[in-house]
């Protein structure tokens, strides 16, 4: 860090206090950097050389030249029995996964948050209490029994089983009530007067005032989806529906093979699985934290 | 509901429908059957059901293997709880502090947030592989020898790191936000009246950032609870036999790999109970702070 001796100004003594303060606060900081960046760069260092230098030696100290071959051979080589399981197809399987879980929840709860806050209607606090009870109990809870509905339903190893039921929880609505709740009033005073009914005060006013939330709410919700592991493992049985994260059963399988793991292509899958989440994340870092920070609120 | 709005008949339902038609099919649907089978015995080969009161439950309760796993739960929950918010406080309170870098290191150290739980367990089956795995090799210089899958407290050590590994992003996300909006007036003067910065810290800081850390306590404990479902699952490679694992877990495996329906939905139960009383506790708590500030 040879930046921080340039923000020397004050007296001797003083400065040199604060720059041992400062030094150890980058210390710190570049220590707990490099502990969430390590396992990745494993990973990194692992997929870009030979399996067989890999298992002789251990991961090393630098990269090799099969990044491109390991990528090569995680989207578009078939693992599993069926040959339908390529990267390229669980790649797919989890971006339909994210984008329609988020896009789903998204509009889903916008409409109920519209209900909820801007109409006078009979059970409405019933509504209230149905939808936000939701939120107490996380999906893990009630697997088994959703598992049977939804294999009643004939809705295994389709998008909609894999979608829909992960889309029952109020997180969204209640985010769009909150932030609903805070637009002012005399806006829909405003509409009516000018003669806008509850459609077009909806499109033309609340949706683009929303926008920010939208995009803050989408890219959580996004993430979200593509994470999912539990309700993917088993909803879907059919090697053509594994999403990424799915198929990381899969790819631990290969570690345990018997010659050479491997271990190369393995690494790549997971890398795969990992890169459009976290590159959303950080591109839409002010956004998406206003999001995350916001939601307690 | 505060404000007047609009009064249409038929579209609020219209717009309820979609909403409501899912968490019936999908929440409460489930949720209901879940409490009907936990006082049932299932047939294992799918022939009917009897039954049973509340037999489910009872043997539960005297079934040692049960409560080593409650147990062990219990202590997975408060040590990763406990390491992921002090390291993310740590962070965040020196993220919040530096000049140089801040953006750089705000991204190095919230971008595992997007890192999905098996993906964080595979990683942890890379570093601690049996052959080369570089932080089992870096035990073995201790004269460790590190095997996860087949030592109990080591793969519970790699359980525990994994996980809080995934967790700290998110309360350094909330910390560090919460730090930021602390009023820079009030910073000034925390700065006059006290000398030592440890000192503005516990004295300032610290409570300053409570009602942060009482909602991320609940979201950690949630956390530990059911979202490390997929670390675990990685890390035992599907095989719990000796291994460590948390009650949701064991509810997936004696439900979904053992058949046992009506004992594992009566897990289920037990484990809506539990986020029923910590979600009341966190209403509770919420009001309180209201009251005070």
């Amino acid at each position: 860090m040879a930046d921080i001796t340039s923000s020397l100004a004050a007296p001797a003594r003083s400065t040199r206090r604060f720059r041992w303060s400062t030094l150890a606060d980058h210390a710190i900081l570049i220590t707990g950097s490099l502990f969430m960046l390590l396992p990745l760069l494993v990973l990194l260092q692992t997929a870009s050389t030979p399996d067989i230098e890999t298992m002789k030696y251990g991961p090393g100290l630098y990269f090799g030249d099969q990044l491109d071959d390991n990528f090569r051979k995680a989207m578009f080589e078939a693992s599993g029995f069926s040959g339908q399981n390529t990267g390229l197809s669980m790649f797919k399987n989890s971006l339909i996964l994210g984008l329609g879980f988020a896009f789903g929840k998204i509009v889903i709860g916008m409409m109920a948050a519209y209900a909820i806050v801007y109409f006078r209607m009979r059970f409405a606090t019933m509504a209230f209490w149905l939808i936000f009870t939701t939120l107490l109990l996380p999906l893990e809870v009630r697997i088994l029994p959703s598992y049977e509905i939804t294999q009643k339903l004939g809705l295994l190893n389709t998008y909609t089983g894999l979608i829909v039921p992960l889309i029952a929880s109020a997180t969204a609505t209640f985010f769009f009530r909150q932030f609903f709740r805070s637009v002012p009033e005399e806006l829909v005073e405003a509409a009516r007067i000018d003669g806008a009914g509850p459609v077009k005060f909806f499109i033309d006013i609340l949706v683009p005032l929303s926008q920010t939330m939208i995009a803050a709410m989408f890219i959580i919700m996004f993430v979200y989806g593509w994470n999912q592991y539990l309700w993917p493992t088993m909803i879907t049985t059919e090697e053509g529906m594994y999403t990424l994260v799915r198929g990381i059963k899969q790819i631990v399988q290969v570690l345990e093979g018997n010659e050479i793991p491997q271990y190369g292509r393995a690494n790549m899958l997971a890398i795969i699985a990992v890169i459009p989440p976290v590159a959303i994340v950080i591109f839409f870092q002010s956004w998406f934290v206003k999001g995350l920070t916001e939601s307690d609120k | 509901m505060k404000r007047a709005g609009f009064t249409s008949r038929w579209l609020p339902i219209f717009l309820l429908v979609p909403q409501l038609s899912i968490i019936l099919l999908f929440f409460y649907w489930p949720a209901a059957y879940a409490m009907k089978s936990s006082f049932f015995l299932q047939d294992p080969f799918g022939f009917g059901q009897t039954f049973v009161g509340l037999e489910n439950y009872t043997s539960l309760f005297t079934s040692s293997e049960y409560l080593k796993v409650a147990n062990f739960t219990v202590f997975f929950t408060v040590v990763v709880t406990f390491f992921s918010l002090s390291l993310a406080l740590l962070l965040a309170v020196k993220a919040d502090k530096v000049l140089r870098g801040a953006k750089t290191y705000r991204t190095l150290l919230m971008w595992v947030y997007a890192v999905a739980p098996p993906v964080a367990g595979f990683m942890g089956l890379i570093l601690f592989n049996q052959r080369w795995g570089p932080l089992m090799e870096f035990f073995g210089l201790f004269g460790w020898e590190f095997e996860m899958g087949a030592d109990y407290s080591d793969t519970a050590f790699a359980m525990i790191v994994i996980s809080i590994w995934k967790q700290v992003p998110v309360n350094f996300i909330f910390f560090l936000s919460g730090l930021q909006a602390i009023p820079k007036a009030v910073r000034e003067a925390a700065l006059i009246d006290n000398r030592s910065a440890s000192g503005r810290f516990w004295d300032v800081t610290f409570p300053l950032l409570a009602p942060t850390g009482f909602f991320l306590l609940i979201i950690n404990i949630t956390y530990a609870l059911f979202d490390t479902f997929g670390v675990i699952d990685t890390v035992v490679r599907g095989e719990p036999s000796n291994n460590p694992m948390t009650l949701v877990y064991k509810v997936y495996v004696d439900g979904f790999r053992g058949n046992d329906l009506g004992g594992s939905s009566a897990q289920s139960v037990i484990l809506m109970v539990l986020v029923l009383a910590l979600t009341v506790f966190q209403f509770r708590m919420v009001e309180r702070r209201i009251h005070y500030t």
